[in-house]
């Protein structure tokens, strides 16, 4: 019985997602299957929107699928498969925003916050230091001084 | 002084980012930005659908006169909705409307639909697997085109068009190119 168990989990440690891809779509050449599959998981459905062609099941997903492994078959590159598609959709179908001049708020406007968010914890605590500093008050005077060594002698038992 | 104007930073910036997300929700995601216009049509030869003694539907036909390209399909119910002002506007013969019959999972939907509902248009392709959808880059049925006379998309509407649409959006392009006058 733990034998099978050990089994089981070794067999389901080589599994893996497979996506929407019927068998029948698949290219013979295992090269250019892997290229279509890479490409497919950076394609956004059109149809279903948060999901990559790769894993929609929506019958445009299936076409885009099978063009972009007719593309491959006849040549082309990733690069041109991809800017086909993105010449029919535009920007959005890429499923990571692509480096531009529109899309710089994108990508520097997190770092950008956290940055301004750790200049204001840097200048909180900078100055909650120096009033801190500035809270503690001046040494005694030798008065002072005296009259609370005397304070302390009459507490004296 | 100069510490009250500090306090006012955060709400203004919420100010800010609220606008500027208030108008993104406005915005509806489905509808994607047209990336042919103001450039020719996408290449195309589409077969012809049964009961139709035309040669089917290609990027050539479209040069020489305005006309809108319709993708359609039997299985989409907002076509149906479309359909009678389609059928309106050739009864009014204001432009020339030709049809993609878009992922018809049988053969005779498409030319059975059209017998059933009538059949506005010019020329009609089949298109089974999404080719020419693809080409013109479309998400969903309907959508419409306004291909001009060289052959240029000038616009592309998203959904049933009908008589208020047709007005606010689509006859002002068609003025535009000098067409569709009633």
């Amino acid at each position: 019985m733990r034998r099978f168990v050990i089994i089981a989990i070794l067999l389901g440690a080589f599994t893996f997602p497979a996506g929407a891809v019927n068998p029948s779509e698949m290219l013979k050449d295992p090269v250019l299957e892997l290229r279509a599959r890479e490409i497919s998981k950076h394609l956004r459905c059109v149809v279903c929107q948060n999901q990559s062609i790769d894993d929609s099941d929506a019958t445009l997903a299936r076409d885009l699928r099978v063009l972009v492994r007719d593309r491959l078959m006849t040549g082309a590159s990733d690069t041109e498969v991809i800017d086909y598609v993105v010449s029919r959709y535009g920007d959005f179908v890429l499923l990571k925003p692509p480096f531009k001049l529109a899309t710089m708020v994108l990508w520097f406007g997190p770092g950008l916050i956290l940055l301004l968010a750790l200049l204001a914890m840097v200048n909180f605590y900078r100055r909650q230091q120096r009033t801190a500093r500035a809270a503690t008050p001046p040494p005694l005077s030798d008065d002072e001084r005296q009259r609370f060594d005397d304070l302390m002698k009459d507490d004296a038992p | 002084m100069k510490k009250r104007l500090l306090y006012l930073l955060p709400p203004l910036i919420f100010v800010v980012l609220a606008v500027f997300f208030a108008v993104g929700l406005t915005k509806d995601p489905r509808k994607l930005p047209n990336m042919l216009k103001g450039k020719p049509v996408p290449e195309f030869a589409l077969k012809p659908i049964k009961n139709r003694d035309d040669k089917g539907f290609a990027s050539t036909d479209l040069n020489g006169g305005v006309s809108l390209v319709n993708v359609f399909g039997s299985w989409c119910v907002a076509c149906r909705i479309e359909h009678p002002f389609l059928m309106e506007i050739k009864r009014a013969g204001r432009v020339p409307i030709h049809g993609i019959d878009w992922r018809e999972e049988d053969p005779d939907a498409g030319p059975k639909w059209l017998i059933k509902h009538g059949d506005p248009y010019t020329l009609v392709g089949d298109d089974p697997n999404s080719k020419a959808a693809i080409a013109f880059g479309v998400t969903g049925a309907p959508e419409t085109f306004i291909v001009d006379k060289a052959g240029v998309v000038r616009f592309k509407y998203v959904g049933p068009l009908n008589p208020k649409i047709w007005d606010t959006t689509i006859q002002p392009v068609l003025d535009e190119l000098g067409k569709g006058g009633l």
